[in-house]
């Protein structure tokens, strides 16, 4: 059964009509860590339908302590390996709220590397310690322009240290960016949810 | 009545199902008028929904204007409804500029940070109360209602500081409660809060 309103077809067929108002914002899938997996992968649909994928991080906790939350980008093939330079800062403060600094750990940032980047700092493991924060990445399409991320999360590292992470880079590759994976550093994805969501389009 | 098409269903008991329509969601807008010192999200007050419907909440804030000049917007959130009290510990990054030029800086400002306290902290500098000043911004808050871990939040507020300077404000935190919270309040330091509103959206 469908829905026709004054001429204009609602929906059809199971499915709103791609003419419809819906809000710009999309749930396109969520994955849920059960610590079987040491990576949390999106392989599939990433393209040209949206201008800007966001990823939504909550509660990820890692199997062993002191483990990062990496993110990773495949542009081609099936390795999650493009090439990316990056920035990385980040503040810190304590519960006793008498070590608050900011700084830029030189260590943390890549330059025209394949390999994963650091989107937070080491995890605590207690029960109740966890990471939350979101990735933006922007025209994963093939075009002439290379692909932007930036992301924000917030942690409890293993010194019960509240931490802001700011991380922003770009994939040096016009070719589409396909996937997008997340890891830990060590151990398994034990708790946490990642949902990704198409912005525009 | 529900609506169903080709063996989907579209909408039911007054909802549409998930799947369909955006997924950021208009929870609730509350506007301040002068009246009273700041604004309250409450789950299950006034319609507010703030429990575990999402996984992620979102609040903006529109040009905030508070009564008295030199004021901080602060935040607090509460277990149980009525107190807002809950031990939590930030992280507060600003960068400035001043509106006549000659002194900027990126620094990390160890009087807004808090650790472990229970008292409401600072998420923006010191607002003016100008007619045209105000604070803007937003905030994540992640996964309010979950019972094992802390709750991690992060925002970023846009200041017009009460010395004629721009101010952004980056700051972290986590609540640091395996219980739900299940209501945040937003007000200024001294004073009511004048003018401006806050949405509060859910993310799903």
């Amino acid at each position: 059964m469908g829905v026709i309103s004054n001429g204009t077809t609602l929906l059809d067929a199971g499915a709103l009509d791609s003419g419809v108002a819906t809000g710009k914002m999309t749930l396109i899938s969520t994955i849920t860590a059960d610590n079987s997996a040491s990576t949390i992968t999106f392989a599939s649909n990433i393209d040209s339908t949206y201008d800007e994928y966001q990823f939504h991080c909550s509660n990820i906790h890692m199997s062993t302590n002191d483990s990062y939350l990496l993110v990773n980008f495949r542009d081609g093939g099936t390795a999650y390996d493009a090439v990316k330079t990056t920035t990385f800062f980040k503040s810190e403060n304590n519960p006793s709220d008498n070590q608050g600094a900011f700084s830029y750990p030189t260590g943390d940032d890549l330059v025209q590397s394949t390999a994963v980047q650091r989107v937070s700092v080491p995890i605590g493991h207690d029960n109740d310690e966890c990471s939350g924060g979101i990735l933006h990445m922007y025209a994963p399409i093939a075009n002439t322009k290379v692909t932007h991320f930036h992301s924000t999360f917030a942690t409890q590292d293993m010194s019960d240290f509240c931490v802001n992470v700011q991380v922003a880079g770009y994939c040096n590759t016009t070719a589409a960016i396909t996937g997008v994976q997340f890891s830990a550093s060590s151990g398994n994805f034990q708790n946490g949810v990642i949902k990704m969501y198409g912005i525009g389009g | 009545m529900g609506l169903i098409s080709n063996g989907t269903t579209i909408f039911d008991a007054g909802a549409m199902s998930a799947g369909f329509g955006g997924s950021l969601t208009l929870i609730k807008k509350l506007t301040a008028d002068g009246s009273t010192a700041g604004l309250s999200f409450v789950h299950g007050s006034a319609n507010v929904v703030f429990n575990s419907t999402f996984k992620q909440y979102m609040f903006t804030f529109n040009n905030l204007h508070p009564s008295s000049n030199e004021n901080k917007l602060v935040m607090q959130t509460t277990i149980d409804g009525t107190n807002f009290n809950v031990a939590t510990t930030t992280t507060f990054m600003v960068a400035y500029n001043r509106t006549s030029g000659g002194s900027h800086a990126l620094e990390y400002d160890t009087s807004k940070d808090v650790g472990n306290s229970t008292s409401f902290y600072s998420i923006s500098e010191a607002a003016g109360s100008d007619n045209d000043q105000s604070v803007c911004g937003f905030m994540h808050f992640f996964n309010p209602a979950d019972t094992t871990f802390v709750k991690n939040f992060w925002l970023r507020t846009s200041t017009d500081h009460h010395g004629d300077f721009h101010m952004i404000n980056l700051v972290s935190g986590y609540v640091n409660t395996t219980s739900a919270i299940t209501g945040v309040q937003f007000k200024y330091e001294n004073n009511n809060m004048d003018a401006g509103d806050i949405c509060l959206y859910g993310i799903g």
